[in-house]
């Protein structure tokens, strides 16, 4: 009796001596979730979703304050891909928070620009560079395409260039061909 | 000599109509200089070449045109002597169709050379070579292009045992090693001395395939007092000139998914390629001009030497023109080729064969059939993939599945498709599912890019508010006169009446 009770006990003890150290050694910084779902949104940081940027949007869904179908850049992928990592039914993109447009970037007219900074302010990514009464200029690699800074400027010279076909970004297209039915004759 | 005679069978493969036969009664031919010449930037695998002329300048035969953008390129040069016409976006031969950034030149037909240099390469040292080799604008001549100073690079953690020459030439119609073993062969053998000694391997091995008889007839011969130069007769199996199908067929090594031939004391080039890097280290000359197959539907098939830049269409009518008009051009042979966006491009570093397609390749094809699940497109798989699961996967853009099935080491030779019952284009699925993964591995990137930026914006603004804050407090403790606070007042009022008036100005609007 006293010995099962003896083993049963040190048992117990070992036990919550692995559990406990490991609580501490494994400990997962931040909520794994939101970072699951931070990774499938496109990090655009439009705020198209009417949360301030593609991390508190995730935030929101984690919470479940948001739904899953606000966000035009995503595309019905990223809606897809949400509703499966949620455990949720897919659901059409809401269209109250715009449409998915092909990726473009912003493009400022450089003789128009009178350098005031306010798109600068505006970018969510840091992608444009300049001073006061300088000329700006989009660094092309980092726009997002989040159409921020075109609000914010006096002159209107800031446009959307969609990203062009070249032979770098080419992609071979989905093999479209029609199959040919075999006629055979049928006896009855 | 025993272990040398062995050939270990890969398997799969296809034995396909081999049609080389029309292609090499005739001496490779050289054409007259063209009127004009347009050079595409992109030639090679990596970075697109960096210009160095402007249009107007004068170039001498061999002078650079665009020189190697970091390590993974290669340089560009004038063909021939003449002046830089424009620089401008046209149609490459590239299976998008896509215009993209050439230069054309047109010759002054004084075909002058730049002074050239002779590299003494066992004074100045290998890393010193591999350096001039990278502006060299030597590209894997095989089909492939990739820059062939990033093979011949000194690699103190794999040293290089042998050398393998790959004259397999696998592909169906396609002549152009063949003719250039059979007219160049003294400059094939000292080239292979050179890469051999280059590389500091021991030995190198010719692989040939056996339909070749008069080639190997040829370089047998010369090699008899070569103790360290040996050639291997492979059998003519497509795509036995696959590089790892090559080493295995002649080594019996089977190098594994993940690693490269000199992981395993191997390094292979192209007869071709071995040509111009001797021509450039002996001679100083560098990359202009390649030999090409043209072929199928014309009414001379033979091989060219031709100058890169060369327009298609004047080269098909050296070959005598077009027997039934068509548009269809197939650049590369059947298997792997793809078919030209139109006949107005030019040579290139890469194009190793032009069939003329004739009506039937195209118009007989027939229509693809539902899979019936055979697996003899798995039996052909070179690589021992399962391309009918390849096939649902990518057919169906699960493309995380097909990655499990090892998409990424299909090396796209065409024997699934060439076997398949049901005329399936099963490559182009493939390709087709690649290009998708591709282009959502770089979303992703940049993604991640954007979300690092972001988190680093808000990081500044959080420090920048900090700052102006301490700032804020600083300020306010020297202002505590009376004097300037009635300034700041001053100041105030004025700032109001700015925005009163900018107001009004609006509603004036």
């Amino acid at each position: 009796m006293l010995t099962s009770i003896l083993i049963i006990l040190f048992l117990a003890i070992i036990i919550g001596l692995v559990l406990g150290f490991s609580s501490i050694k494994f400990k997962v910084e931040g909520d794994p979730i939101i970072d699951k779902i931070d990774s499938i949104l496109p990090q655009t940081q439009c705020g198209q979703c009417n949360y301030p940027g593609c991390k508190p949007y995730a935030t929101a869904i984690a919470k479940g304050d948001a739904d899953i179908n606000q966000c035009p850049p995503g595309g019905e992928k990223g809606v897809r891909a949400l509703a499966e990592l949620m455990g949720v039914d897919y659901k059409p993109l809401n269209e109250e928070h715009g449409i998915t447009k092909p990726k473009s970037i912003a493009f400022i007219d450089e003789e128009t620009c009178i350098g005031c900074t306010l798109c600068i302010q505006a970018c969510p990514v840091d992608a444009i560079l300049g001073a006061a009464k300088q000329m700006h200029t989009i660094i092309e690699k980092e726009c997002t395409g989040c159409e921020l800074c075109l609000p914010p400027c006096p002159v209107d010279c800031i446009t959307m260039e969609p990203i062009e076909e070249n032979t770098e970004n080419w992609k071979w297209k989905y093999p479209v061909y029609s199959i040919s039915t075999i006629k055979t004759k049928v006896n009855h | 000599m025993k272990l040398l005679d062995k050939i270990f069978k890969f398997n799969g493969g296809v034995q396909a109509e081999t049609n080389k036969k029309v292609s090499t009664k005739n001496p490779i031919k050289s054409l007259p200089i063209p009127s004009e010449l347009r050079l595409p930037l992109r030639q090679h695998i990596g970075n697109i070449a960096k210009l160095r002329v402007k249009v107007g300048d004068q170039v001498l035969k061999g002078e650079l045109i665009a020189e190697a953008d970091g390590n993974i390129s290669a340089a560009i040069h004038a063909p021939t002597s003449g002046k830089i016409k424009s620089i401008e976006k046209l149609v490459i031969p590239h299976p998008s169709g896509l215009p993209d950034f050439c230069v054309t030149i047109v010759p002054d037909k004084k075909d002058q050379w730049i002074k050239k240099t002779p590299i003494d390469w066992e004074k100045i040292g290998i890393e010193e070579t591999n350096k001039l080799l990278l502006n060299s604008g030597i590209v894997g001549l095989g089909g492939a292009a990739f820059p062939s100073h990033l093979k011949t690079r000194n690699n103190r953690k794999n040293p290089i045992n042998t050398l393998i020459v790959n004259a397999a030439e696998c592909e169906p119609y396609i002549t152009c090693d063949d003719m250039l073993m059979k007219e160049r062969s003294k400059d094939l053998i000292e080239g292979i001395k050179l890469v051999q000694s280059l590389l500091g391997a021991k030995e190198t091995i010719i692989g040939i395939e056996d339909n070749k008889p008069e080639s190997y007839e040829i370089i047998s011969k010369l090699i008899l007092k070569e103790s360290n130069i040996h050639i291997k007769v492979v059998p003519t199996v497509y795509p036995s000139g696959y590089a790892k199908s090559l080493i295995f067929l002649i080594n019996g090594i089977k190098i594994s998914k993940e690693k490269l031939p000199p992981e395993y004391g191997i390094q292979m080039f192209n007869v071709a390629t071995i040509i111009a890097i001797y021509k450039f280290i002996i001679h100083g000359e560098t990359s202009l001009s390649r030999i090409v197959t043209i072929t199928g539907n014309v009414k001379e098939p033979g091989n060219y030497d031709v100058l890169f830049g060369t327009p298609l269409d004047s080269l098909i009518k050296d070959a005598g023109g077009q027997k039934i008009k068509t548009n269809t051009f197939i650049m590369g042979g059947p298997m792997m080729g793809f078919k030209l966006p139109s006949i107005d491009v030019s040579v290139t570093k890469t194009m190793n064969c032009v069939i003329s397609a004739e009506p039937e390749m195209i118009d007989n094809k027939k229509e693809p059939l539902p899979c019936i699940r055979c697996s003899k497109c798995a039996e052909a798989c070179p690589v021992s993939l399962q391309p009918q699961e390849l096939y649902w996967f990518s057919k169906s853009d699960q493309f995380e599945k097909a990655q499990n099935y090892n998409l990424f080491d299909c090396i796209e030779c065409g024997c699934c498709s060439y076997v398949c019952p049901s005329n399936i284009p099963l490559v182009q699925f493939y390709r087709y599912a690649k290009s998708e993964i591709i282009a959502e591995s770089i979303i992703k990137e940049e993604a991640d890019i954007a979300r690092d930026r972001t988190d680093f914006r808000i990081l500044r603004l959080e420090r920048e508010k900090k700052e102006r804050a301490q700032r804020n407090a600083e300020r306010r403790a020297e202002n505590t006169n009376a004097e300037k606070s009635k300034l700041i007042e001053e100041k105030r009022a004025e700032i109001k009446a700015t925005l009163e008036r900018i107001e009004n100005n609006r509603e004036n609007e």
